[in-house]
């Protein structure tokens, strides 16, 4: 232990960050954080982002984080600083990313008087946060930095705030060592030898098994999606994956049912619905998943695998749960399944994929464009053109996404073969997240083409931070589906709401090519589908941000779609279908 | 097995041994709230010599399926040691203590007297005109003594809550 040293609480502070690894931090000054800002200008090791609002600096380390799979770092000033960021840290919390939220404090001796930018952080962001910090004294420092990383990453990851009074920053300490073990917090990570035995027992004797994969399989990092797809190409049976889980398995394998849920395909839906065996990894049985919890999955005995105990049994009662990190456990399910002499029901599964083969080809995520001069671009169709033509370029491709039906026609018509290349806000649904995050990815991976498919409403949120990337010459994407109405809400509105369209038509919206202009960034605009794959290249050319600004048809619906209330097998399926569903009852009404 | 359909509630006596840092007992609170559970007594105190650990004691109801979950919410939060179901572990003891005061004179006072020593409570203040009584035991002991009292001049109660630990050798 060297405790020869003293330093002041700011040099700690970023002797701690840099022992972390931490190379980058996404943050804006303010008068209790100078002393820290101070620090971070007289040194080299770690490169400070200068964002435009806090919440964005959230964003732009959640960014960072899911795209790396390392901790992303904020640091903002006391009071409004800290309460700007509370959506951010929600957000980073209900989707499982690891932040350290570096928050400045009035001096100790200030605390409770109502001092000038004083706010209770830590009471404001308790519920907000995995685990919050209150450091009094500088010689504490270095103990709960080392702390608040290990608990931002390790078990279920999520944000950590640490809340810094200016004193602790100025005062002199001596350094610790981070401690190679946390004295309570300890996630168990193995599996139980005798529940993977069970598993698979009963996934052998399945007759129409299905897999459920979530976002923790994306959290346990790359090797759980690489031990999923494995498991999955080995058994043959087919999978789905969650909004967050995406690219845990990859799109083109004919295993996959594409993702399931309310906006979700119907093999995947009926799969679900019909299956005898499910096994759910890194998922928590969200209700945008399940639909009604009573008619969820009601024929099949469920094995659920999550390093939170408090996911499994939540929403749904499951037979076999398993505690343990994705990655381990699928391991161990790989090496009992080639253990365990037990054939397959190789019969009933090839019958079982029959029926999912009709299922498939009745073509849900089909769509109608007109492909004349002039015609109205589909948002499928400006989507499907995006990924085709980045697919046949020979770069890395990054894709955010804000919230409403851009979102969601992202999750069904861009195909990701790969673990940490899609970030959406899930659980919290940030209209906003979208283009800071594209900036927390850019910065990690410059090289990288990084694109925030967005809607016209939810780029709006944190627009400023077009000023960021021209800045620091981020050249991020924004592919805007200009349907001039909140759609998302717009269709609720149309279907549950008797078209009554109250407050969700996006007036007096600015121009955005010369919104793009003002902010050293290129515009570009496509109004008619033979403008959209010129429009696209041109975005794709350009060194610089960009904001593509694509006119689509504002009429347009997301399906399949399982109202609010209703079963997997309720489906609403799209005008190109007769079949519809049975709509939506009293009780579904009252649901979100 | 947790079963959704099981909407049949119980009690359960839970103990959480805790660090005893700041804002433990608002984390726990705010779990309790912040997630619609109910909290039908809570004690806290420092249960280690060196004071670095607090045992939480919560009696709580609700279906099979919520307690379970309320029990992996507690063990999560990164403070908690330890979470026991004392109600599903096994036998155990659950005591609590009030100070109940009784105002009255004559007949009432006398009567007031006699049912506190059956039931073997204590009178630790006295004046001509009020008696504070002192009574430890199980929850339901403590409810029909008070009960008894109402008609007999009670004027305040003040209860601890419960703490409760399992019989025989098992500990936490
Ligand atoms: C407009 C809108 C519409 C939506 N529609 C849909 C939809 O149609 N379909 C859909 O799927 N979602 C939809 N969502 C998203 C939905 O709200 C949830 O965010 C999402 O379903 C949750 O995904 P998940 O279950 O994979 O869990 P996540 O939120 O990713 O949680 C991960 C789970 O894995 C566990 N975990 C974490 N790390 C590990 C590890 N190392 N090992 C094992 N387990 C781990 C966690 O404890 C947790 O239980 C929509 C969102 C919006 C905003
Ligand atoms: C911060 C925030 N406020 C409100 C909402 C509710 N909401 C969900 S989608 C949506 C509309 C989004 O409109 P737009 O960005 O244009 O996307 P579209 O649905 O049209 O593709 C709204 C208002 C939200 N998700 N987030
Ligand atoms: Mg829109």
């Amino acid at each position: 232990m060297s405790a020869e040293l003293i330093q002041s609480g700011a040099e700690i502070l970023l002797r701690a960050l840099k022992d972390q690894g931490v190379e980058v931090i996404f943050g804006y000054p303010g008068g209790a954080v100078l002393p820290i800002y101070d620090a971070i200008f007289q040194q080299n090791a770690i490169r400070h982002i200068l964002v435009r609002h806090e919440q964005a600096a959230v964003h732009a380390a959640e960014g960072y984080a899911r795209s790396t799979g390392r901790v992303g770092v904020v640091l903002v000033t006391s009071g409004p600083g800290a309460t700007n960021a509370v959506t951010g840290l929600v957000d980073a919390l209900m989707d499982s990313i690891p932040i350290v939220c570096l928050t400045g404090q009035v001096p100790t001796h200030l605390i409770g008087n109502d001092a000038f930018q004083e706010a209770d952080t830590t009471g404001i962001t308790r519920p907000a946060t995995k685990h919050n910090y209150l450091v009094k004294r500088a010689e504490d420092l270095a103990r709960v930095v080392h702390e608040a990383f290990y608990v931002a990453r390790s078990g279920r990851p999520g944000p950590v705030v640490i809340d810094l009074p200016k004193d602790v920053v100025i005062n002199p300490a001596p350094y610790t060592e981070a401690a190679v073990m946390h004295p309570t917090y300890r996630p168990q990570t193995e599996p139980d030898h005798g529940q993977i035995a069970r598993a698979v027992a009963l996934l052998k004797q399945a007759h129409r098994p299905m897999i459920y994969a979530g976002g923790g399989v994306i959290n346990a990092g790359p090797e759980a999606a690489a031990a999923l797809t494995k498991f999955v190409r080995m058994t043959g049976f087919p999978i789905t994956n969650t909004l967050m889980g995406l690219g845990a398995f990859p799109a083109s394998d004919p295993h996959f049912l594409g993702m399931l849920g309310m906006h979700g395909t119907y093999e995947a839906n009926l799969a679900m619905h019909g299956c005898d065996v499910l096994l759910a990894i890194g998922a928590r049985f969200d209700d945008r998943v399940t639909g009604r919890l009573n008619a969820f999955s009601p024929d099949s005995q469920k094995i659920h695998i999550d390093i939170d105990g408090s996911s499994i049994n939540k929403n749904v009662p499951v037979e076999v749960p398993i505690v343990a990190d994705a990655g381990r456990a699928l391991a161990a399910l790989i090496e009992q399944w080639n253990a365990d002499p037990t054939p397959v029901e190789t019969g009933a599964i090839a019958t079982w994929w029959r029926h999912i083969d009709t299922w498939r080809a009745k073509g849900c995520l089909t769509f109608t464009q007109d492909m004349r001069r002039g015609g109205v671009i589909k948002p499928q169709y400006a989507i499907q053109r995006l990924y085709e033509i980045t697919k046949a370029l020979d770069r890395e491709v990054f894709i955010t996404t804000e919230v409403g039906q851009h979102q969601m026609w992202a999750a069904q018509h861009f195909k990701f073969e790969r673990p940490n290349h899609w970030m959406t806000s899930g659980g919290l649904g940030t209209m906003g997240y979208g283009l800071p995050a594209a900036m927390g990815v850019q910065i990690a991976h410059p090289d990288a083409l990084v694109i925030d498919i967005a809607g016209e409403a939810s780029i709006q949120m944190n627009i400023q931070e077009m000023g960021t990337l021209a800045q620091y010459r981020l050249p991020v994407k924004v592919f805007i589906l200009n349907n001039q109405y909140m759609g998302m809400v717009r269709q609720w509105q149309e279907l549950l709401h008797g078209s009554r369209y109250s407050e969700t038509y996006s007036e007096a919206l600015p121009d955005f090519v010369k919104l793009a202009d003002a902010y050293h960034a290129k515009g570009l605009q496509a109004r008619t589908v033979d403008e959209l794959d010129d429009v696209i290249h041109a975005m794709l050319a350009c060194p610089t941000a960009v904001i593509a600004d694509i006119a689509v048809d504002q009429a347009e619906n997301c399906f399949p779609m399982i109202p609010s209330g209703a079963a997997h097998n309720q489906m609403l399926l799209g005008p190109e279908h007769e079949e519809s569903g049975h709509g939506v009852t009293d009780e579904g009404l009252a649901l979100v | 097995m947790p079963s959704s359909h099981d909407t049949t509630q119980r009690s359960a006596t839970i103990s959480v041994l805790v660090d005893n840092e700041a804002g433990v007992l608002a984390r726990v609170i705010g779990l309790f709230s912040g997630r619609g559970y109910n909290i039908d007594s809570l004690t806290v105190a420092p249960v280690e010599r060196d004071g670095k650990q607090s045992r939480i004691n919560i009696v709580t109801s609700g279906t099979s399926m919520v307690i379970e979950q309320i029990k992996a919410q507690l063990d999560r939060l990164v403070p908690v040691h330890r979470v026991a179901d004392l109600t599903q572990e096994g036998p155990h003891v659950a005591r609590e203590m009030a100070l109940i005061k009784v105002i009255g004179t004559g007949e009432m006072r006398v009567e007031a007297l006699r049912i506190a020593d059956t039931f073997r409570a204590r009178v630790v203040d006295t004046t001509v005109g009020s008696f504070v009584f002192e009574l430890t035991g199980a929850t339901e002991k403590l409810d029909a003594f008070i009960d008894l009292m109402h008609g007999l001049g009670l004027a305040e109660v003040s209860r601890t809550g419960v703490a409760a630990i399992a019989r025989g050798t098992r500990v936490m």
